[in-house]
């Protein structure tokens, strides 16, 4: 039966199901059984934010590794025992770190299934935490999504619903290639409808959250709630936003929002990335590439700042997208501001 | 409540729902109103409906406002006749409170679960007492086909309504692919909840369970509506059945639900997405795979319970859409003398949902 749960105990349960389901799975990441506090094994944490809390207990050492804090090394651990027949999850804590495994990342991972014709499979997951509003400055805050989505033969998720987050993650870790999951960190105890039984939902699929005739805002994340706090103020208005939720970035369901922009004439896409060759970036391009004669009005583009993320809190706030900010997008396609 | 003032409130359309928006009028101030008139469209999170005035009389006062969000049994507009002044309705406006939601408070909204033979079911029950009414849904449907209509049977009786094994938030478990194996179920399940003796409502397979249920078990059984019913005939549309089975996407489902209704535009976002849900549950596929084989080989309905039946000894009403494009209407002709047969033209497959209003009145002239 559905019951109401938060995004932690989303994944949690995710992590819980597909380990029961295959034995190939493992967990590895830095502090995932123990924690910052932990008084042992046996009451371990489950990480910095509890997401693994109680795994330890259920499958032991064989399959949930602390690693040292070298990203460097057990994401390449990671990778290597993906092409060697496993099914590992590693928890990169925060998508900042990506940086220091970018050759095991982009050269490698990405780059098997195509360089051994097809016959290499990397089947990894990667989850991490993205976004800012955690007050954690300007190394721990990024939305770093474009750069994953620039490399072929990566799959890049970032899901906004509890019920979304353990579909996707589960779809995720079926996957035989290499994916980037990213979790929002201000969304963590955020709480919605979710079966107990396992699930998957496909890799590649955007969900129409919200119909309206108006104009169509593409958004993904925390960026979708921002997007429907828009769409319901601007609805007072009687301006109807159909509010597309991408959930996965690559492979992108360009479809779903041709076919809503088709309808309504008007795109705005909201990011939470810096503007310079992000998702919005992307989707505005293609759109006005393979549909430009269903467009009624210029594309408007919702971003962070071309900066780092700030420390101090009001900036940090200011910094990103806000529903007022996107509600003034909207207004604007429509000539009404 | 002041004399000759009767108010129309926002209905509950499932244990779960909370409050619904208005979405528009559909008729106007000072008109009168007939009872089941469709007073204005309403969306909630997992319908959208007509709401349909349960009482005559002229609306004098259109209370709620388009394109806003109302709780359960809040106000929605007032039926007065003239003698009543605008003063009056004013006031009774003015002092209108929403009762308190009764029916739910546990966190689960009501719903609950019983276990037979190591499978798990969910069901809801609720209602005032008196004759036991027991809803059992079609193939691939859940407790939630009943929206719009237990709510009015519990008004006047004691309704359960169940997930039939491998459906809605059920075990993903079959005690067996055949209409017989289901019946025995609900039969255990009946026993599980203490009820000797029942109504059996079912639509599409479900009235194919309850009619076997009735033969196996005639004792237990008060009286049966079959609403859109298998067990009548070999005929069924496997187009429906296989595109049901085989539907990944939202866009392939939106289609095959659509052959369920007359009216395609009542297959909305909300009802697209349940069915979505639950097929995408790991074991769903195979497990409808698996049902669809055994209850139709070759393409036929391997039981017909229904051409059995004894009108004479058990009360059978049973309800047919014109345009029913899952199972013939012509089926109604094999429904054995005695039964009532009510055909409701312009109605599709989901008559339940479709017709809520007429459906209901059935149900409760069955119950008494």
């Amino acid at each position: 039966m559905a019951r109401t749960i938060t995004m932690r105990e989303a994944i949690n349960e995710a992590l819980d199901q597909e380990m029961a389901r295959d034995e190939s799975v493992i967990l590895m990441g830095e502090d995932i059984v123990g924690g910052a506090g932990s008084p042992g094994e046996d009451d371990a944490w489950g990480g910095v934010l509890g997401v693994t809390k109680g795994l330890y207990a259920k499958y032991g050492r064989e399959r949930l590794l602390d690693t040292p804090l070298s990203e460097s090394a057990y994401i390449g651990a990671a990778i290597g025992a993906a092409t060697c027949g496993l099914r590992p999850v590693a928890e990169l804590m925060f998508i900042d770190f990506m940086g220091v495994c970018f050759d095991q990342i982009f050269n490698q991972a990405a780059k098997f299934r195509y360089m051994f014709g097809g016959k290499a499979e990397t089947p990894v997951t990667i989850r991490c935490m993205v976004g800012a509003g955690f007050r954690a400055a300007a190394q721990h805050s990024q939305m770093l999504t474009p750069i994953f989505t620039h490399i072929p033969g990566l799959k890049v998720v970032c899901p906004s619903t509890p019920y979304d987050t353990k579909g996707l993650l589960a779809a995720s870790i079926r996957d035989n290639d290499p994916v980037i999951f990213c979790e929002h960190k201000a969304m963590y105890d955020t709480s919605g409808d979710v079966p107990e039984g396992s699930y998957t939902i496909p890799l590649g699929e955007a969900e129409v959250v919200r119909e309206g005739a108006d104009c169509t805002v593409v958004a993904y994340g925390l960026m979708v709630h921002r997007a429907l706090e828009a769409a319901e103020l601007l609805s007072t208005e009687s301006i109807e936003c159909e509010v597309v939720d991408l959930r996965t970035l690559s492979p992108l369901d360009l479809d779903t929002v041709l076919e809503s922009v088709e309808r309504t004439g008007r795109l705005v896409c909201v990011d939470e990335a810096t503007p310079r060759c992000n998702i919005a970036a992307d989707i505005s391009a293609q759109v006005a590439q393979q549909a430009f004669s269903a467009l009624r009005a210029g594309i408007e583009m919702v971003t962070a700042p071309h900066t780092p993320v700030p420390f101090s809190p009001v900036l940090e706030d200011a910094y990103v997208p806000s529903a007022a900010k996107v509600a003034s997008a909207v207004r604007r396609t429509l000539g009404k501001e | 409540m002041p004399a000759g003032i009767t108010p129309v409130v926002m209905p509950k359309w499932g244990l779960s729902m909370k409050e619904g928006k208005v979405v528009g009028w559909l008729v106007a101030d000072g008109e009168d109103i007939a009872v089941g008139t469709e007073l204005m469209d309403v969306e909630t999170d997992k319908i959208n409906g007509a709401v349909e005035a349960t009482d005559a009389g002229r609306l004098r006062r259109r209370v709620a406002e388009e394109g806003r969000t109302y709780p359960v049994k809040a106000l929605l507009g007032v039926l007065a006749d003239e003698t009543v002044g605008d003063a009056e309705i004013d006031a009774f406006i003015g002092a209108y409170v929403v009762p308190a939601d009764d029916e739910d408070g546990e966190a689960e909204g009501g719903y609950d679960a019983v276990e037979v033979d190591g499978i798990r079911v969910r069901y809801s029950r609720q209602g005032a007492g008196g004759a036991t009414a027991v809803l059992l849904h079609g193939f691939g449907g859940d407790l939630d086909n009943w929206l719009f209509n237990t709510a009015p049977l519990a008004a006047v009786a004691d309704v359960v309504a169940l997930d039939l094994p491998g459906h809605g938030q059920s075990d993903i478990a079959l005690p067996g692919p055949s209409v017989e194996a289901l019946a025995a179920f609900v039969a255990a399940v009946l026993d599980r909840l203490d009820i000797r003796r029942a109504h059996l409502v079912g639509h599409s397979l479900g009235a194919a369970v309850a009619a076997q249920l009735a033969l196996d078990h005639p004792d237990r059984v008060a009286g049966l509506v079959l609403i859109a019913p298998a067990g009548f005939g070999p005929e069924i549309n496997m187009d429906y059945i296989d595109g049901f089975v085989r539907a990944a996407g939202k866009k392939d489902l939106k289609a095959v639900l659509g052959q369920l209704f007359a009216d395609e535009s009542l297959v909305t976002r909300p009802l697209v997405d349940g069915v979505l849900r639950y097929k995408r549950l790991d074991g769903v596929g195979e497990l409808l795979e698996a049902l669809a084989a055994g209850l139709f080989p070759a393409g036929r309905q391997a039981a017909q319970p229904g051409r059995s039946l004894d009108p004479r000894s058990v009360p059978v009403t049973v309800v047919w859409g014109s345009d029913d494009r899952v199972i013939p209407v012509a089926h109604a002709d094999a429904v054995p003398d005695g039964a009532a047969v009510v055909v409701l033209e312009k109605a599709g497959h989901m008559v339940q949902m479709e017709r809520a209003g007429e459906v209901n009145e059935l149900l409760l002239a069955q119950l008494g």
